[in-house]
């Protein structure tokens, strides 16, 4: 909310700079957005008035003015349209400087001389938009400074309110605060009470009393609407953000911006019958005051007469039975409406209003009359007119009740954790306007009718300590315990396998949870995804089922940018949904480009599936568990290089190509392998267990083998072991060094050459009993899968 | 015995002067051979008087020893000078650049929740985490959010067509806690939250980091204790906190918090870095606590947040662009360029 510091200090005599009450208020929980000077720098412009003004004798859109500036008469060339005999306008005067520091010298235009300018409203930094010089009051003294007339030294303060307090919408509540604080006195505006002249009284039915329990409202007939708006509301109101449309529609907005009820006004005429407060029908339309056209349904209130809908209850009124100026009696209404019937009503008509926005989180329950009474006061003083008594419908059961709440010392000083004196705290209560009792170390409040957020014992210590101060609070150190917590061994902390993967040259990347629906259909990824409600666009719709598309578009936008190696990794959730909603930890590996960086000394290598593999099995090596590695058949990876990891028999992941299609699809011109591993696999460690090391030397004997091409390593490896049968024991390691095809090698059949590493822990191994257990294997080897033996 | 000295000085002179091995061999050769002078004078000894024999042999004796140890440090001085010489031919240009694989890193948004994690968990808080597709429930209405409550309206929520939602803040994970431990309790809770606003200034998924303390001296004093504490840590720098009334739903009283910070024209002003208060003693029951017995302080920072403060990056929607440009800088061991 916006408002004009002069205003504040009508109701509150503080002695502080502006920065200090901004200070003030953001450090009460009324948080200041922003300040900015009610006008523009600007020094030697008066209130004059033109006496004469003719048209220029050479250019069609000029005029030539006489203008009394109080002192001296002066002719000024003017090119505003409303440049009028008697206009009381701002005159810069020659030697005058206007905001930019532009200053007013003596011209010629169109060969006229002109000895100042007329002034617009944007000219002085007064507002944004105007369509012509300013026009002042006729009373308006001639020869004035008109920064002394208009009061512009003032600041306009921007306040960002929480949805607890509403009760700061209006000068009134943020008075109370700065009053509260400054232990100062409130200089409220005296509200009199008109005795009626006339007695008309309009029939109100509150048929929706829940959400409407207080409708007040009282006639002014025989108004006069070609009066105008006095300057110095019309200024308040300016500074406030509202414009002046009509007086009676001003002093609404006034008194909504003074006592903080926001009112409404319709045209007498237009009212068919009486006033029914009811629920909208189905599809009932209004034309609404910003002319727009509005079809409601049965979760809105309305203001109806007997045949039509006349406003959206509380939140804008209709266009037909406004006031206008042809208006002369009208139905002036105060009313109280339940805040959850007006919460999101706005947003659903695409209006924002500041009624709205004051009823949504509540307005004053007990305000209505008062401000019936201070609006009359006004729009009779400006518009005349016979007043007619309040007439007020009541449904008491509805009313919101006042909280009785109680609030001991000990409490206090228990969650703050710090002594307030309690006269302090009576003090504060009774500032905020708290009906209060203090016996027995005990506060029982009653909570105002303005405040919604008072209703246990804590809303009571919030209220103390932002009037105390929040800086003037200790800093106390946290009593903890001294519970030394586990560290389970067997579990890699994530960031140690993040740090583990950035050492092996892997970059972490984080991306959005959620992707285009488009981008897990083209990877085939699409199984049981689960679709966002209200997505903020089409390309993070879907929540992610994979790691994939996400670090492939990494892939591709850093291949753009002229990287070509690349090594990237994610950790995230993946989700998908078929009985339950499934969310699961996964890590995705990603590489493309050579192996190493570009260097002279690296005879290097592109990445391929076993670069992958191995990045796998060293992840894994911690686990102390079998890895296993089987083809698989996953549709997003090339169907040739691509394998199931199992750990323990137990299935965590996959490592592949990215199916060359798909890096088609995206224009990815290079081989891309990934690996996707469980989280929770991959975190697995084993807890070292210590066993005897043999003194015994190790006998190493070399063993090259030609089989067929579709005989794989794995059983190679198994039918070395079976083939040893019980003494697979002495077999301490078995080390493939060499895959070979080509010359030399019948075409379909390959090449293997093997290290069979032997030891025994408790004597040194023979050569003859060596001999036999590496020509076990041979003659093994031979039968059952066929292998020639080269060496 | 003018010949001895003679044979000493040529012997030794000749040593110097060998420059190879073999010279020096047949330097030995020459005095101390066979049918070297040395020997020869040895041999010829048996010429002379009886008596003179003694001392003429010890002289000869001494000359030979003379001869041999020199000899010998010679060889040791070729030998070492051989060894420089045919290591020398092994140089290498020790400007070349090293061989080396490349260094990943850690996105600095997991770097950042890193270290709050390290930092709080040294006074003992437990890391916990939670669900980030959660209900209705453990999002809004255990955290004393009813229903059409406008704060509601604050977080603009992303919804399944189930009811479900994106955790709007990693706050539910307090619910779950509560449910889970007995008090004392003192957690952090990092994780992704989402809201859906999408500009300048939000994206929409960022990082938090709850933190929840329930027992039975937990004081806003010691809130307020605990934050200043940490800004400190985390800066590692003695910044000024602010604290300032403001209102979640889920604690009461509220506070916001601003870190002092001074801008690059050397002008100080305040940036807001966390909300935090008392936990509300509605979300206490929620939880299956008794707010007669416990209460509780929580507070909820944003990763991003810090992580921008801290290392100066100028635009948050940088972090999840993963450029390699942008990423590499916070890699743990930069790469020279």
């Amino acid at each position: 909310m916006k408002f004009s510091e002069n205003w504040l200090k009508e109701w509150v005599k503080y002695d502080l700079t502006t920065d200090e009450v901004m200070e003030q208020l953001t450090m009460l929980g009324l948080e200041v957005d922003g300040v900015e000077s009610a006008a523009g720098v600007f020094s030697g412009v008066v209130v004059a008035e033109i006496v004469a003004c003719e048209k220029h004798p050479d250019a069609d859109k000029l005029k030539v003015c006489e203008v009394n500036a109080g002192d001296e008469t002066l002719q000024i060339v003017c090119g505003a349209p409303n440049a009028r005999v008697g206009l009381k306008t701002a005159l810069s005067k020659i030697g005058a400087v206007l905001p930019g520091d532009f200053k007013i010298k003596k011209s010629k235009l169109r060969g006229v001389d002109s000895q100042g300018m007329l002034c617009s409203e944007v000219e002085l930094g007064i507002s944004q938009e105007s369509d012509g010089i300013i026009e002042l009051e006729a009373s308006a003294p001639v020869g004035v400074d008109v920064r002394e007339y208009l009061q512009v030294d003032d600041q306009i303060i921007d306040i960002d309110l929480t949805p607890n307090r509403a009760d700061c919408f209006c000068m009134r509540g943020i008075a109370r605060e700065m009053a509260t604080l400054n232990h100062l006195s409130i200089n409220a505006p005296i509200v009199t009470t008109t005795e009626p002249s006339i007695d008309d009284t309009i029939e109100i039915k509150l048929n929706a009393p829940e959400q409407c329990p207080i409708y007040g409202s009282r006639i002014i007939k025989g108004i006069d609407s070609s009066k105008t708006t006095p300057l110095w509301m019309k200024e308040k109101l300016r500074r406030c953000g509202i414009k002046s449309i009509h007086p009676v529609v001003d002093v609404t907005n006034y008194v909504m911006l003074e006592l903080g009820q926001p009112m409404h006004a319709f045209d007498a005429d237009k009212v068919d019958g009486g006033i029914v407060v009811r629920m909208a029908n189905d599809g009932e339309e209004i034309t609404l005051l910003d002319q727009s056209m509005a079809k409601l349904t049965p979760e809105f209130l309305v203001i109806a007469d007997h045949s039509k809908a006349l406003a959206v209850a509380g939140v804008i009124g209709g266009l037909d039975s406004g006031v206008n100026d042809q208006t002369q009696d009208i139905v002036l209404e105060s009313a109280y409406f339940d805040p959850a019937t007006i919460m999101g009503k706005s947003r659903k008509l695409g209006v924002h209003t500041e009624s709205g926005l004051r009823f949504e989180r509540g307005v004053d329950w007990d305000l209505q009359i008062t401000a019936l009474e201070r609006a009359t006061d006004l729009i009779t003083e400006i518009c005349g007119g016979k007043v007619a008594p309040i007439h007020i419908e009541q449904a008491k059961q509805h009313i919101p009740k006042q909280q009785d709440v109680q609030l001991s010392v000990t409490h206090l000083n228990k969650v703050l954790g710090f002594e307030v004196a309690p006269e302090q705290v009576s003090q504060i209560f009774e500032g905020l306007g708290f009906v209060t009792g203090f016996a027995d170390d005990v506060w029982s409040v009653s909570s105002p009718s303005w405040r919604f957020d008072l209703a246990i014992a804590e809303d009571l210590i919030e209220e103390v300590v932002r009037v105390v101060g929040y800086d003037q609070m200790p800093s106390h150190r946290l009593h903890s315990s001294d519970a030394i917590g586990v560290i389970p061994e067997e579990v890699k902390q994530l960031r140690f396998l993040k740090q583990q993967l950035a050492d092996m040259s892997y970059q972490e990347v984080i991306n959005y949870s959620f992707v285009g629906e488009r981008q897990l259909v083209d990877l085939g990824l699409d199984t049981g995804r689960f679709d966002l409600a209200n997505p903020l666009n089409k390309d993070m719709a879907v929540m992610r089922t994979h790691l994939l598309p996400g670090v492939l578009a990494n892939i591709k936008s850093n291949l753009a940018r002229q990287a070509q190696d690349l090594a990237l990794f994610e950790v995230g959730k993946v989700f998908s949904k078929s009985a339950a909603i499934i969310q699961q930890d996964v890590l995705l590996l990603a590489k493309t480009g050579q192996q190493a960086p570009e260097q002279w000394s690296v005879n290097n290598q592109k990445v391929d599936f076993f670069t992958l593999k191995g990045d796998v099995e060293t992840i894994l090596s911690g686990t102390g568990l079998r890895i296993e590695f089987s083809v698989s058949s996953q549709a997003y990876l090339h169907p040739g290089r691509q394998a199931e990891v199992k750990l323990d028999n137990q299935t965590i992941g996959y490592v592949g190509q990215v199916h060359p299609s798909i890096c088609q699809k995206m224009k990815i011109k290079q081989e891309v392998y990934v690996a996707e591993i469980m989280v929770d696999a991959s975190q697995r460690l084993q807890l070292p267990v210590w066993q005897s090391v043999s003194k015994y030397p190790q006998v190493r004997r070399d063993l090259s083998i030609i089989i067929d091409d579709s005989v794989t390593w794995s059983e190679v490896e198994t039918a070395v072991q079976n083939s040893l049968g019980d003494e697979r024991v002495l077999l301490d390691k078995l080390c493939l060094f060499d895959v070979y095809k080509g010359d030399n090698i019948e075409k379909g059949s390959k090449s293997l050459a093997m290290a069979m590493i032997f030891q025994e822990k408790n004597r040194t191994l023979e050569d003859k009993e060596v001999d036999k257990l590496v020509s076990k294997a041979v003659s093994f080897l031979s039968e059952q899968i066929n292998a020639e033996i080269r060496s | 015995m003018s010949d001895l000295q003679q044979i000493l000085a040529d012997g030794l002179n000749q040593i110097e002067q060998a420059e190879t091995a073999q010279a020096l061999d047949d330097v030995r050769v020459q005095f101390l051979g066979q049918k070297g002078s040395v020997t020869i004078q040895l041999k010829q000894l048996g010429q002379l008087a009886p008596e003179d024999r003694k001392s003429a042999g010890a002289q000869i004796n001494q000359i030979k020893q003379q001869l041999f140890t020199a000899i010998q440090s010679k060889k040791t001085t070729l030998m070492a000078a051989e060894l420089n010489q045919k290591l020398m031919a092994e140089a290498v240009d020790v400007t070349l650049p090293g061989r080396k694989q490349t260094q990943g890193g850690v996105h600095p948004v997991s770097r950042t929740m890193q270290r709050i994690i390290d930092l709080f968990s040294q006074v003992g808080f437990d890391v916990v985490t939670g669900p980030e597709i959660e209900d209705d429930f453990h999002n809004f209405e255990a955290l004393n959010f009813p229903a059409h409550h406008p704060a509601r309206a604050m977080h603009d929520t992303f919804y399944f067509p189930d009811g479900h939602l994106l955790r709007t803040h990693t706050s539910p994970v307090q619910i779950r806690a509560m449910k889970n431990m007995k008090p004392p309790i003192k957690i952090i809770a990092p994780g992704k939250v989402y809201r859906s606003d999408s500009d300048q200034t939000h994206t929409p998924m960022f990082h938090q980091v709850e933190g929840l303390v329930i027992g039975e001296n937990v004081t806003f004093a010691s809130l307020k204790g605990v934050l200043n504490q940490f800004v400190n840590a985390f800066f590692e720098d003695d910044l000024q906190i602010r604290l300032r009334p403001s209102y979640f739903p889920f604690t009461e009283p509220s506070a916001e918090v601003d870190v002092e910070w001074k801008k690059d024209d050397g002008s100080i002003n305040w940036l807001e870095v966390l909300g935090c208060g008392m936990v509300h003693p509605n979300v206490l029951r929620s939880g299956g606590i008794d707010p007669e017995k416990y209460t509780g302080f929580a507070f909820g920072l944003g990763v991003e947040r810090f992580a921008m403060l801290r290392y100066g990056v100028q635009d948050l929607r940088n972090f999840f662009e993963n450029d390699m440009a942008f990423l590499s800088q916070f890699q743990a061991a930069g790469e020279s360029k």
